[in-house]
């Protein structure tokens, strides 16, 4: 069966468990959902006042706050939705034993969740743009891209650790660490002006780093109105696909083992 | 496939590796491998199964702890793909091993209803459409919005029979669902299964109550140790079964 009619055959069951983890995840929370966008605002406000001031000596960056917050937004959808995905097989064994679902839906749904948490940061996006009064040019509805590319990045990388983490639990607690390592990494709080002095190595990975291109082109038509290189989205488009097909082909090959391992 | 069956399974063997102790972590990996400790021993749960079952027969699986009942089901359901052989089923198969596998202790019983019919495969059009019968069969009409980690084991039974019986699976698989609930539910679990036969619904039945199964069961087979031992009419194999001379 391809994949699309798959897809369709269980729409029902990929928006219940989307809905599942939404509904659990605010359970019992006074302010429930709004904390999607009270959250990225919070952090947002308490790193531009202490970076806005550190990074001044590079030159002022023009409206930090949504420099910031357009950095913040992608990296943490991907590292929400990968963080949370890994552990997506290994937490439905349960379910993997008994009843026959397509199991990459399980790491694709947890995705999806969070892609639902990241349209909800778009609002704060929204709302710092308001209130510091930015430049709100046509380019915004290029935004989709930006967003598709780290969506898909993202589900091929989901797929890939979900299918590791079975065979290698200790994955779980190790990735926290490359995550972090990845932030820094990111051009996600700092200026790349700030790269100017470092290493050659440290400048090759981040600029090699998929979600610099995907941080670069949202910070290109939201920011500063231009379309972006048409060489960021040659970037995107290619860690888009390699992590796609590693992610498929290494899950394809041992979904098969799952049930014997959890 | 033959037109009047419901289940085809063919020569399936299944073979589990049993790595001496289980190897989880990158960290045991290597060290197991430097050690050279990685060894694997098989284990054949089942050898060379083969049976049909017709459509619209009710077929039970006896044999003891470990035989290899719950390696085949999981088989025929399809979550496990067998090392050798084929199986083959027709139609929509609604699983109830183990209820409730399918069910989040953090949401209502209203909200699993839809999640866990999602799981079976039911549309969300006719959840909707059956909602209330789900709730009256299952008695807990009171508690629909209570999340169900409030629930007793009985009551989380009730409703899972409840949503997967809802409508006529062509193949049900029951595996010692009805040792949970008390005997009204029992009885009332039973009359259902016996409707649903009269549907045509196949029924694969396993439990270690050998007076269950000769109630619900036209046939029976007997695992042992991964073979067949028996396989006929259910009192004819239960009694085989149940007859101290054979044991051991």
């Amino acid at each position: 069966m391809s994949f699309i009619s798959v897809f369709v055959k269980y729409k029902a069951l990929i928006v219940q468990l989307v809905m599942r983890d939404i509904k659990t995840k605010y359970r019992r929370s006074v302010l429930g959902l709004l904390w999607t966008v009270l959250n990225p605002l919070l952090m947002m406000t308490v790193l531009s006042i202490v970076f806005s001031y550190f990074f001044s000596k590079y030159g002022n960056i023009e409206n930090f706050p949504v420099y910031l917050l357009c950095g913040q937004v992608i990296f943490n959808f991907f590292n929400e939705s990968t963080s949370i995905a890994m552990g997506s097989i290994i937490h439905s064994g349960e379910l993997i034993k008994k009843v026959y679902v397509p199991k990459y839906l399980f790491p694709i749904t947890k995705v999806m969740s969070s892609g639902v948490n990241l349209l909800a940061s778009m609002i704060a996006l929204v709302i710092v743009m308001v209130v510091t009064r930015a430049r709100v040019t046509p380019t915004v509805m290029l935004a989709v891209f930006p967003l598709a590319y780290v969506l898909l990045f993202s589900v091929g990388v989901s797929l890939l650790l979900s299918a590791v983490a079975v065979s290698f639990r200790d994955l779980l607690h190790l990735y926290g660490v490359v995550t972090t390592a990845w932030m820094y990494l990111t051009p996600m709080i700092y200026p790349m002006e700030i790269l100017e002095n470092a290493p050659r190595w440290v400048v090759f990975i981040v600029n090699a780093n998929p979600l610099t291109a995907f941080i670069k082109i949202f910070r290109c038509v939201v920011l500063e109105g231009v379309t972006a290189p048409a060489i960021l989205h040659v970037q995107s488009l290619f860690w888009c696909l390699v992590s796609l097909v590693i992610g498929a082909l290494v899950f394809r090959r041992a979904q098969d083992s799952f049930i014997l391992k959890i | 496939m033959k037109i009047e069956n419901a289940i085809e399974v063919q020569d399936v063997s299944m073979c589990f590796n049993l790595s001496r102790e289980k190897v989880d972590s990158i960290k045991e990996y290597v060290i197991k491998a430097l050690k050279r400790q990685l060894f694997y021993e098989e284990f054949w749960a089942l050898n060379d199964i083969s049976f049909e079952i017709k459509k619209g027969d009710s077929v039970g699986l006896v044999g003891m702890n470990g035989s290899g009942k719950s390696t085949l089901l999981k088989i025929i359901a399809g979550v496990l793909k067998p090392t050798k052989g084929t199986v083959h089923t027709t139609g929509t198969i609604a699983p109830m091993i183990e209820l409730g596998a399918g069910f989040d202790h953090d949401l209502t019983a209203r909200e699993n209803i839809f999640l866990n019919g999602a799981l079976i495969g039911y549309s969300q059009e006719m959840l909707e459409e059956r909602f209330d019968d789900i709730i009256s069969f299952a008695g807990l009409e009171r508690f629909v919005d209570v999340p169900i980690k409030n629930f007793s084991s009985g009551m989380l039974a009730r409703l899972g029979f409840s949503i997967a019986t809802i409508v006529d699976a062509d193949i049900l698989i029951i595996d010692e669902i009805l040792s949970v609930g008390d005997y009204q539910f029992q009885n009332k679990c039973k009359k259902r299964i016996r409707e649903m036969m009269d549907r045509n619904t196949t029924v694969l039945f396993v439990s270690h109550s050998i007076e269950q199964v000769k109630e619900i069961c036209k046939r029976a087979v007997w695992i042992d140790k991964g073979h067949i031992r028996m396989m006929g009419e259910a009192e004819e194999v239960c009694d085989a079964y149940e007859d101290p001379r054979e044991k051991g």
